[in-house]
């Protein structure tokens, strides 16, 4: 589904990325952790093609296909798709719209918010004055909405309150088709910090960030024990 | 004071004085004039309903037309509410001795006395005490040949305790690019009623228009003004002034996008003089290579007043220019004023989100500029709020 062969990538003029190599394959989960600084959200970021996360060397493969430097709305075509950590608000522009924009006409968003009980936020202005925790669920409707093939999700739990967070997990076990135990064709990478999500989503294999590399890949069960243990960086270690 | 008198820091390069503006039009009287509404073509019908005018009638209370300075409609099926042409009514009223030049004044400029001096026509409009009417009248000043210069003087009357819905379009003929459009109105909001007025203008490139417009809030009266400009015109200047008694509220709102060629200076003064009211001026402004002057100035002259100023503009074009000009004047410290004011272009994270979700660069910055524009406007009844949206979705059409 994905492969990212020997990745640098610069952002304001200094290297954050400094030769990543990752597979992806169809079907799987995989989780980014790392401690705040290491490059996680920047993988994300120029994964999707977003401004401003120049790539010095290496490939993106796609599906087959080299995305390295193809326009974001055509990678989004393509069935990648991305849950922002912050995204911006868009004045104007209400939520049922921007479900449309995802889903292709108003009915799919229509129907998504009412199972989520989200559909007092249809008339409101994207992100506009929601909360961290509606801004998540709004964000995952929405790539409900698109169906994409690979989902890329920024810290999904992050602002989220207890009680929301096991419909943010069922959310997520839908859109990579956890319920499906033959032939799943929906693959995701998570960033998280805390691993909640790992109680909600089974995730195939956990990688380790830390400066700009990965240094560690395995169990991610196991690698977040071993982070809670013993810290990021002889997590790190021990793998090496 | 007069919008020129602080503006001449934005002065735009070779502009005409107001007398040698005047010479250039011939006077609407001088000119042929239509008989009656048949004689309107198909090609005007659609430019006025874009302009939120429907001859039909449908949906609304009312119509008055006047084209060029005869009126060709003035009907009112609603008994609550009187309609006349503003001629009819200083004769049937012994010159509206309280009401005529009240809040604007005639030696207030060249345009004024020019009015003052060769007066068109105009509407009358009158909502008797204690109605309440929730469909919209509908009134249109229409300029039909080349050249010509329109003067109007309009009086409207919120009776106490009455509701008012009032939608006006001014347009030009859909083949003619050269205009003047003088227009003086005086809006009296009487103790506890509500005049909602929404204003929409689609004029030719060369057209010139000059409001004047004064509103007097009388205690615990609501006037909620909406200004739509969204098409290319050479120049308008309108700086209405409202006046608020005690506990009375006033919101303008303005949605003015400028063309490149277009030089468009809005705005706004609000006297806050009664204890406990409240005044909005919002504005969104969006320059294709136009010039913009986004004006507001608030005044606080009594207590517990609450005032809010925010101009927000976007520039699409390099050339463009928008000079947003808050002011708030406070003559007592019991008072809470604020503005807030951006201008620049879209961020460029905000195209990006949406492209994230499939929109192709275009695309998403058209979404963008539409929600813009698509400013939500409390109290504005559904029909209205409607005749906006579809304005600025037309106006996205060939941009």
């Amino acid at each position: 589904m994905l492969k990212i062969e020997d990745l640098w990538v610069e952002v304001q003029g200094k290297e954050v990325l400094k030769g990543i190599n990752l597979d992806i394959g169809t079907g799987e989960t995989h989780c980014l952790f790392g401690k705040n600084g290491s490059g996680k959200t920047t993988l994300l970021m120029t994964l999707m093609g977003f401004s401003g996360y120049k790539v010095k060397h290496g490939r993106i493969i796609f599906k087959g296909e080299d995305i390295t430097h193809m326009p974001i709305n055509e990678r989004s075509n393509l069935g990648l798709a991305i849950s922002l950590q912050r995204p911006p608000t868009l004045k104007g522009v209400k939520l049922k719209d921007m479900l449309s924009i995802c889903g292709g006409d108003e009915a799919v968003g229509k129907r998504l918010a009412t199972e989520y009980a989200f559909g007092h936020f249809l008339d409101r202005d994207v992100n506009h004055g929601f909360s961290g925790g509606e801004i998540k669920k709004s964000e995952l409707l929405q790539l409900l909405a698109q169906d994409p093939e690979l989902t890329l999700l920024d810290e999904p739990e992050s602002g989220v309150d207890i009680e929301n967070l096991h419909v943010i997990g069922d959310m997520i076990r839908r859109l990579l088709q956890k319920e499906q135990h033959r032939n799943r064709q929906k693959s995701g990478l998570i960033i998280t910090h805390t691993g909640f999500i790992l109680n909600y989503v089974a995730a195939d294999r956990g990688h380790v960030m830390l400066n700009g590399q990965i240094l560690c890949q395995g169990n991610p069960v196991e690698i977040f024990e071993g982070i809670q243990k013993y810290g990021y960086e002889e997590c790190a270690k021990c793998r090496l | 004071m007069s919008p020129l008198d602080n503006s001449k820091a934005t002065d735009v390069q070779g502009q005409v004085s107001d007398e040698e503006l005047l010479k250039r039009f011939t006077p609407a009287s001088e000119v042929e004039q239509l008989g009656n509404l048949d004689e309107i073509d198909p090609e005007e019908v659609q430019k006025l309903r874009r302009t939120g005018v429907d001859l039909s009638g449908s949906g609304r209370i009312g119509s008055f037309l006047q084209t060029n300075c005869n009126v060709v409609e003035c009907k009112c099926g609603f008994e609550g509410v009187e309609l006349l042409p503003i001629t009819e009514a200083l004769k049937k009223y012994d010159g509206l001795k309280e009401y005529w030049w009240k809040l604007v004044s005639r030696d207030k400029d060249t345009f004024t006395r020019e009015a003052d001096a060769g007066l068109d026509n105009g509407y009358f409009i009158r909502a008797l005490p204690g109605e309440k009417v929730v469909y919209p009248l509908q009134t249109c000043l229409y300029i039909r040949n080349e050249n010509v210069s329109q003067r109007v003087h309009n009086i409207v009357i919120a009776e106490e305790g009455s509701e008012l819905h009032i939608i006006t379009g001014c347009a030009t003929h859909p083949d003619l690019t050269s205009g003047l459009h003088i227009g003086v109105s005086e809006f009296f909001v009487k103790k506890g009623a509500k005049l909602v007025f929404t204003m929409i203008h689609n004029w030719g490139d060369e057209v010139y228009v000059r409001p004047r417009t004064g509103v007097l809030v009388e205690q615990d009266g609501v006037f909620l003004s909406n200004y739509v400009t969204l098409k290319g015109v050479k120049s308008i200047q309108t700086y209405p002034v409202a006046t608020l008694m005690e506990n009375a509220m006033a919101r303008f709102n303005s949605v003015i996008v400028s063309p490149d060629g277009s030089d468009i200076d809005t705005g706004a003064k609000i006297i806050l003089k009664g204890k406990s009211s409240r005044a909005e001026i919002i504005s969104r402004t969006i320059s294709y290579g136009g010039r913009v002057v986004a004006r507001g100035h608030l005044v606080g002259d009594a207590p517990d007043i609450k005032a809010h100023l925010e101009c927000q503009g976007l520039i699409l074009e390099e050339k463009g220019i928008i000079h947003a000009i808050p002011e708030l004047e406070a003559h007592l410290s019991n008072v809470d004023m604020s503005h807030e004011a951006a201008v620049g272009k879209i961020a460029q994270e905000e195209i990006e989100y949406l492209m994230a979700r499939g929109l192709s660069e275009e695309e998403a910055t058209s979404t963008i500029v539409r929600g813009f524009l698509n400013v939500k406007i409390d109290g504005l009844p559904e029909e209205l709020e409607r005749e906006l949206e579809a304005a600025v979705a037309e106006s996205q059409h060939g941009m």
